[in-house]
């Protein structure tokens, strides 16, 4: 395709070659890795600010894997097949799943440390992934629907996903935005939080929230695509440092960057079909992980 | 005065081993009782005079077929690769001091899984090239966990991170197989990714049995070595062992049990990761636990595959099972670990 196609086909709507074709089919899907992207950014960043924990991400964590088993729950038992239905069910995995993994990863002396926490949602993920299996080997008209999905992919995208996407996505990325100066205050510690003037319960539990609901509501249009949070967060911080206001947007931009450059990546690798963007980011993110595991404090594991 | 005190401890000693030798007589047994069922049951049930004629040779229409062709390669098929996973899983647990470092969570089966998963749907080779490349692919993970752990800050918890963020990665090339994958492979495929005894045939399960048969016994014998070894580098140094030797040879064979029971039926989830445990707290400690944990495995891989065979209306497979079970006792476990700060 070249760049006269793509002129083409953006700013002549009456134009009806191929190319245009092509063109009007990739532009969606552009856009909506942009804003997943985005939204996963934002939700890692917020999620590691929280539980103060560098390896937190939503699919480290198991997030994304509750909002699947609801979303598959719904497809088998309710006959749920819109994308405005998968979000409601998906946001609530979420965050049942959210909480019961932070509740497990915090406990005892220690509180949370990277390693209890990632266990917590290994051991989730592994609980709900079985659950997932057992509710989908019977019921194969599921498993049709849901194999595609739930390798998190933006190839399903189309105007309307955007359209049912963008009021989660605005808001999250905006509490978000409001937020990160209290962030990072509560980055210091309780103490200093309460001190300077922030309520320190209120914001984790908004933030949280924030994080859940804008991973949850990715994971019902795109399916659960792991590490983003996780990838451009920690890029963010090695080049701008730990401050919030600065890492938070900027999360969101490298967020969309990363995840769009894997859709592609996926579709060039896996030309004439296509990987799934989720493949990608997993096999670039999981490395991350290692290498951020073989940096740690032996202390702040 | 130190004669009484020796014959007090020779007696606890000897209590002790009572005991062991009770509960590993009766796991055995109830290992055959399911051993049994397994043959007995099915869409017909057979009286276990026929069963028996059947297993000495006698061609019974019918029973001949179902229990000889179907049945006896299941129950040999779940009777090894528990034993396998049992014992395999209990050696890790045991030489790196924590029940979390098991092949399941370090990843070494999901290793051993893209492997084989990548030989049946890219190359459509032979059962001995899959087993070849799960063992290999077994070996790989555990040097590559092995040397990314290493290393002058070396800790558990790094070490079992770093099997988690393997096992990702892993994760994601097993999805790209089931991708790129034929549709017509695929159900069979997602079947064997869950752990299933369905399919297994006599000629399929050799190198998985000839495995067992060696490395079994091997493994029992070093069970003294294996305690010595878990009481800490320097005393079992001091006590006069070859710690190094002790270690490779420990490791390897537990590799190539998961790894061969793993291309065989597939990675059963949790099986490697609850014998180690329950043997524990069956046994207790002051003799080898690796012959109970080897009984254990056989006794949860056939118990799940009969609940996954006639407990439900659909027929599951024995790893949804077992996955079903180990997965909240992981959790489970990880709750009783952080409550007294072991993490």
């Amino acid at each position: 395709m070249t760049l006269d196609d793509l002129m083409a086909g953006l700013f002549l709507s009456s134009s009806d070659s191929y190319a245009a074709a092509v063109v009007s089919e990739r532009v969606p899907r552009t856009v909506f890795s942009l804003l997943c992207g985005g939204a996963l950014g934002v939700s890692g960043a917020l999620m590691q600010a929280v539980t103060r924990n560098p390896l937190a991400d939503p699919s480290i964590l198991g997030v994304n894997t509750g909002a699947s088993l609801f979303v598959v729950i719904g497809i088998a038992f309710f006959n749920i097949s819109t994308a405005g239905q998968y979000i409601w069910l998906s946001i609530v995995g979420a965050i049942i799943t959210a909480i019961i993994v932070y509740g497990i990863g915090s406990m005892g002396r220690t509180g949370n440390t990277p390693l209890k926490l990632v266990l917590a949602g290994a051991a989730t993920s592994a609980i709900l992934s079985s659950l997932i299996s057992a509710i989908m080997l019977p019921r194969s008209f599921v498993m049709d629907q849901f194999r595609f999905w739930q390798v998190g992919s933006v190839g399903a995208a189309n105007w309307d996903f955007i359209a049912i996407f963008l009021p989660f996505l605005v808001s999250g990325i905006l509490l978000a935005f409001i937020m990160a100066p209290s962030l990072n205050a509560l980055l210091l510690g309780d103490e200093i939080a309460t001190g300077q003037g922030v309520r320190t319960g209120l914001l984790t539990l908004v933030s949280a929230f924030t994080g859940v609901i804008l991973c949850g509501a990715v994971t019902a249009l795109a399916g659960p695509i792991g590490f983003i949070g996780l990838l451009a967060t920690h890029l963010m911080r090695l080049i701008f440092g730990p401050d919030l206001r600065l890492i938070i947007p900027m999360s969101a931009i490298s967020g969309a960057s990363i995840l769009t450059i894997a859709d592609v990546l996926g579709r060039l690798i896996g030309s004439p079909g296509e990987v799934e963007a989720g493949i990608i980011t997993a096999f670039i993110g999981a490395p991350v992980l290692i290498l951020l595991a073989t940096k740690l404090k032996v202390r702040s594991l | 005065m130190i004669n009484s005190s020796t014959i007090l401890i020779k007696q606890g000693r000897q209590r002790r081993f009572r005991k062991w030798l009770v509960i590993n007589i009766l796991l055995a047994a109830l290992a055959v009782a399911l051993c049994m069922a397994m043959l007995l049951l099915g869409n017909t049930i057979y009286p276990i005079s026929e069963v028996f004629q059947v297993l000495m040779g006698e061609r019974i229409p019918g029973a001949y077929f179902a229990v000889n062709t179907i049945r006896l390669p299941r129950m040999m098929a779940g009777l090894f690769a528990g034993l396998a996973f049992g014992m395999g899983g209990h050696i890790f647990q045991t030489m790196l001091r924590n029940p979390l470092a098991n092949p399941d969570v370090l990843g070494i089966t999901t290793g051993s899984s893209a492997a084989a998963l990548f030989s049946i749907l890219i190359f459509q080779t032979s059962n001995t090239v899959v087993s070849l490349a799960s063992v290999i692919a077994g070996l790989v993970t555990v040097l590559l966990i092995y040397l990314l752990s290493s290393g002058s800050h070396f800790s558990i918890g790094r070490l079992i991170l770093i099997g988690i963020g393997i096992q990702a990665a892993l994760s994601a090339v097993i999805s790209y197989l089931l991708m790129v994958g034929s549709q017509q492979d695929l159900p069979a495929a997602l079947r064997w990714l869950s752990g299933s005894l369905n399919g297994a045939k006599m000629e399929t399960l050799l190198p998985l049995i000839c495995t067992v048969v060696i490395f079994a016994p091997l493994l029992i014998v070093l069970g003294k070595q294996l305690d010595i070894l878990e009481l800490g580098e320097e005393s079992a140094l001091s006590l006069g062992l070859s710690t190094n030797k002790i270690r490779l040879i420990l490791i390897l064979s537990a590799v190539l049990m998961i790894a061969f029971a793993t291309a065989t039926t597939g990675p059963i989830a949790f099986v490697a990761f609850l014998s180690g445990p329950i043997a524990k707290r069956l046994v207790g400690t002051g003799f080898s636990n690796v012959l109970p944990a080897g009984l254990i495995g056989i006794n949860l891989v056939l118990g799940a595959d009969l609940i996954g065979q006639f407990a439900f209306e659909v027929r599951y497979p024995v790893g949804i099972i077992t996955g079903l079970v180990g997965a909240p006792y992981l959790l489970y476990l990880l709750i009783r670990m952080n409550r007294k700060g072991y993490l």
